[in-house]
């Protein structure tokens, strides 16, 4: 596959930490490289996999700029740097001096689609935490609010918005799925989700497939690290209202969040790092958890919540204040 | 005279700059420049001490966990939690699993292609490297990317995913293993095995770690066909490029040891210069500030009561990194160090002959594997699975802990002083900061920037290959140097 009839994607890391990157690495079966090169996809630079370096990179960099070579994927990684006060030099692209913030905007006017990679490039993240000292912000969001580096009004040479492929980090597949269906023109603007994330992934919700569903179904809940209940009365699990199939998709072979004993923070969600409460707990009102499953009355919620805690099997129970399952299934045995 | 700037470096993790000047075909000096800054330190300021299991890892992609443990190590520290022995088994298995996947990452996808680049082509054995290590084009790379997907397995049952799990508490792991999965563990730690086994090595992981000096490692090397290793042929190409004569730094060493169990650390900690080894005080670590892109803090100063407060027009500065010593003076971390500090035979007879150089440091890393790999089988088979696996900790109003473990790439602290049940300072100091620190007020230059001065630079190159090598042979991690 050459330059002229492939797929052509350029990855750029910004303001982020390089992990959707190496989540990308742990695509299997086939792995990244075979994945890519058998959907046509080529990959004219990455910062981890290619040879080019310095000016031979900066090099390419001026040709994809002056449109001597198509540029079909722009993929962003990390929250674009817009401090200190908006010079962008909170990062400089080595050896260019110049900041990523201009790089970033020459090459979105160039490309055909401009992907958000990671909950930093779409919407700001981790990096715009706590007080963003850097004035971190995604690509065509900061927060929940339009507008980010790019503007309100952005659009690739496609007539599409950027598309956020959101997720701290992202799921490998959710990248290469993506790309493959831009690639194969599959991949229009009703494919995105209100907030321009890929429906194949954000149309679901976390809780779905979650092994600890049963847990929920009656309010068996976790109350300390490593138990087997449900994590959403006490733990401050947001699966229920998290947009991403991490529990039927899994990660690295066989986990989850959830399936790693810890609670889901909806990480695919613009402002997830800044809960407003502490990550781990889950703010109650009343003995109530604020942040119910979406589109559920709250009424009918409390109501069936307390129906169902009233009807728990002793079995779910006590499991779910056990590190390992102390009361097991029984089975109805014959006459009696 | 004019400097030559190189970069962005790729095959590294994160944005990275180096400035030289060249003479007379050689670097006679170095600036390394870190271009990028978020504020870690600033955004977990005010936050409740137990959210920065949260931002910490998400400091870095490639060393998640082991910012990870930093932390939870810092928080245990603060609380006085002890780890039930589940707990501490598991979380080395979680952090092996990723230095191990680091260092493989490094070697086949990182520094490997550089002697696949055009430079090379007439070079004997261009033709049989340029096929197995060509970056993207090789052979090696999507089977090493296969054999690495199926060993992270094992983050996928015991820590949910990778990078950035949760799953690594203070008081031990949030996640306890059945009796079924500790063998579908085994089974993925010894699939592992037998890809390095079949390729990495060409022999048993023991056979590699009996070779004890470098006569004996030459003896090997000379024995087989390096088409059937990749280490031979890494050992095979040191010698025709004379590896060992790139990169030296003035070789004191630290490494804060790592992988706790029972009390001790299976990796010792240590200071090691001239064949001293000497015990390592971690209060006598201080970071420099004076040619940093930074403000806020007169003279060098301890974790405990760091600033880092970020200054663009500090024309004094020419990176957004600090300057970390030990005792004032600078050190260098990482395999190298660590295995040169627990006293493994070979690395100590490397180092004796030949000091700290591009070749001792991929060596070390790659010995690194086998000697881990075999402590994993050990922890996986210690796992009781009707035992906890974690304690509770809550969090003191008052208090301060610091936690000091070791990435891949080398040493990682992290400070950390609680006030009214919040952050009142967070400190971390990781091993890129300390590898790839800038001059401090005594105009002292970091480890990189020492080890770049000498570099052959050949007629003609714009990023002298030998500054490719010698970059990439401390495995740097440049978002973990700033943070």
């Amino acid at each position: 596959m050459t330059q002229q009839t492939g797929f052509n994607v350029l990855w750029l890391q910004s303001g982020g930490c390089g992990g959707c990157s190496l989540s990308l690495l742990n695509a299997e079966s086939p792995t990244l490289l075979h994945t890519l090169e058998g959907a046509g996809i080529n990959l004219l630079w990455h910062p981890m996999l290619s040879e080019e370096t310095g000016s031979e990179m900066i090099a390419l960099l001026t040709q994809i700029v002056a449109g001597e070579i198509r540029l079909d994927a722009l993929c962003i990684e990390g929250a674009i740097l817009r401090g200190p006060n908006k010079t962008g030099r909170f990062h400089i692209l080595a050896g260019t001096g110049r900041s990523m913030l201009d790089w970033v905007r020459d090459l979105s006017v160039v490309a055909k689609y401009t992907l958000g990679i990671g909950t930093g490039a779409s919407f700001g993240g981790i990096t715009a935490g706590g007080g963003n000292p850097t004035d971190a912000c995604g690509l065509q969001y900061a927060e929940t609010e339009r507008g980010g580096a790019l503007g309100e009004s952005y659009r690739s040479l496609s007539n599409m918005p950027v598309i956020n492929v959101a997720g701290c980090p992202t799921h490998p597949n959710w990248i290469t799925e993506t790309l493959m269906q831009l690639a194969l023109d599959d991949f229009t603007e009703e494919d995105l989700d209100e907030w321009q994330r890929p429906r194949g992934y954000a149309d679901h919700l976390v809780h779905h497939g979650c092994p600890r569903n049963e847990y929920y179904e009656f309010k068996a809940s976790a109350e300390e690290h490593s138990q087997l209940g449900c994590m959403m009365e006490h733990m401050g699990c947001l699966g229920t209202q998290a947009h991403a199939d991490c529990n039927t998709r899994l990660w690295n072979g066989e986990g989850s969040c959830l399936r790693g004993g810890y609670a889901c923070i909806n990480c695919t969600a613009p402002g997830f790092q800044e809960p407003g409460h502490r990550f781990q707990e889950t703010p109650k009102i009343a003995g109530i958890p604020i942040g119910l499953p979406s589109d559920m009355p709250k009424a009918w919620f409390v109501a069936l919540a307390s129906l169902s805690k009233a009807a728990t099997p002793k079995r779910l129970r006590q499991n779910a204040v056990a590190d390992h399952i102390v009361v097991p299934p029984q089975t109805k045995k014959k006459g009696t | 005279m004019s400097r030559t700037i190189v970069g962005p470096f790729n095959r590294v993790e994160g944005d990275l700059e180096v400035q030289l000047e060249i003479a007379d075909g050689k670097v006679s000096e170095a600036w390394v420049v870190s271009p990028m800054y978020r504020g870690f330190e600033q955004i977990l300021h005010g936050k409740d001490p137990r959210d920065a299991l949260i931002y910490t890892p998400r400091i870095c992609g490639i060393c998640s966990v082991s910012q990870s443990i930093a932390a939870a190590d810092a928080l245990a520290n603060a609380q006085g939690v002890e780890r039930p022995m589940n707990g501490e088994l598991s979380l080395n298995l979680i952090h092996a699993c990723e230095n191990l996947a680091d260092h493989f990452t490094h070697f086949y996808l990182f520094f490997m292609p550089d002697f696949a680049r055009a430079i090379y082509t007439k070079e004997p054995w261009f033709e049989a490297v340029e096929k197995r290590f060509k970056a993207v084009k090789g052979r090696a790379a999507a089977d090493v990317m296969q054999a690495r997907a199926e060993f992270m397995h094992l983050m996928g049952i015991m820590a949910g995913k990778w990078p950035h799990t949760l799953g690594i508490q203070p008081g031990g792991s949030a996640r306890s293993i059945e009796a079924t999965e500790k063998v579908r563990l085994l089974s993925i730690i010894s699939g592992f095995r037998r890809f390095l086994e079949a390729r990495l090595f060409g022999t048993e992981l023991e056979a590699i770690l009996e070779i004890t000096n470098q006569q004996q490692l030459d003896n090997w090397r000379d024995a087989g066909d390096p088409g059937q290793s990749d280490f031979r042929r890494l050992l095979q190409l040191s010698q025709d490029l004379r590896l060992e004569t790139l990169g030296q730094t003035t070789g004191r060493f630290m490494s804060y040891g790592v992988y706790p169990l029972d009390g001790e650390r299976t990796f010792k900690s240590g200071v090691w210069y001239e064949g001293q080894l000497t015990e390592l005080n971690p209060n006598k670590i201080t970071e420099d500030i004076s040619h940093s892109w930074m403000e806020g803090q007169a003279d060098p100063t301890h974790p405990y009561h760091g600033v880092t407060l970020p200054n663009a027009d500090m024309d004094s500065g020419y990176t957004w990194c600090k300057a970390p010593r030990l005792d004032g003076q600078v050190v260098e971390v990482g395999a190298l160090a660590r295995q040169l500090i627990d006293g493994q035979p070979l690395i100590n007879d490397l180092v004796a002959s030949s000091g700290s150089n591009v070749r001792n440091r991929v060596i070390a890393r790659l010995l690194e594997i086998p000697r881990v790999l075999i402590e994993m089988e050990q922890w996986c088979r210690q796992l009781k699975p009707k035992e906890p696996f974690c304690v509770d900790s809550g969090v003191t109003r008052e208090s301060e802990g610091f936690g000091l473990t070791e990435a891949a790439r080398g040493s990682l602290g992290h400070w950390v002083r609680i006030k009214n049940g919040r952050i009142l300072n967070y400190q971390i100091v990781a091993p890129t900061t300390w590898n790839f620190s800038p001059r401090d007020q005594a105009g002292v230059t970091g480890p990189l920037e020492q080890a770049l001065v000498g570099a052959p630079v050949r007629e003609g190159e714009n990023e002298p290959v030998a500054v490719q090598h010698i970059v990439r042979s401390f495995d740097p991690c440049m978002v973990c140097t700033v943070h």
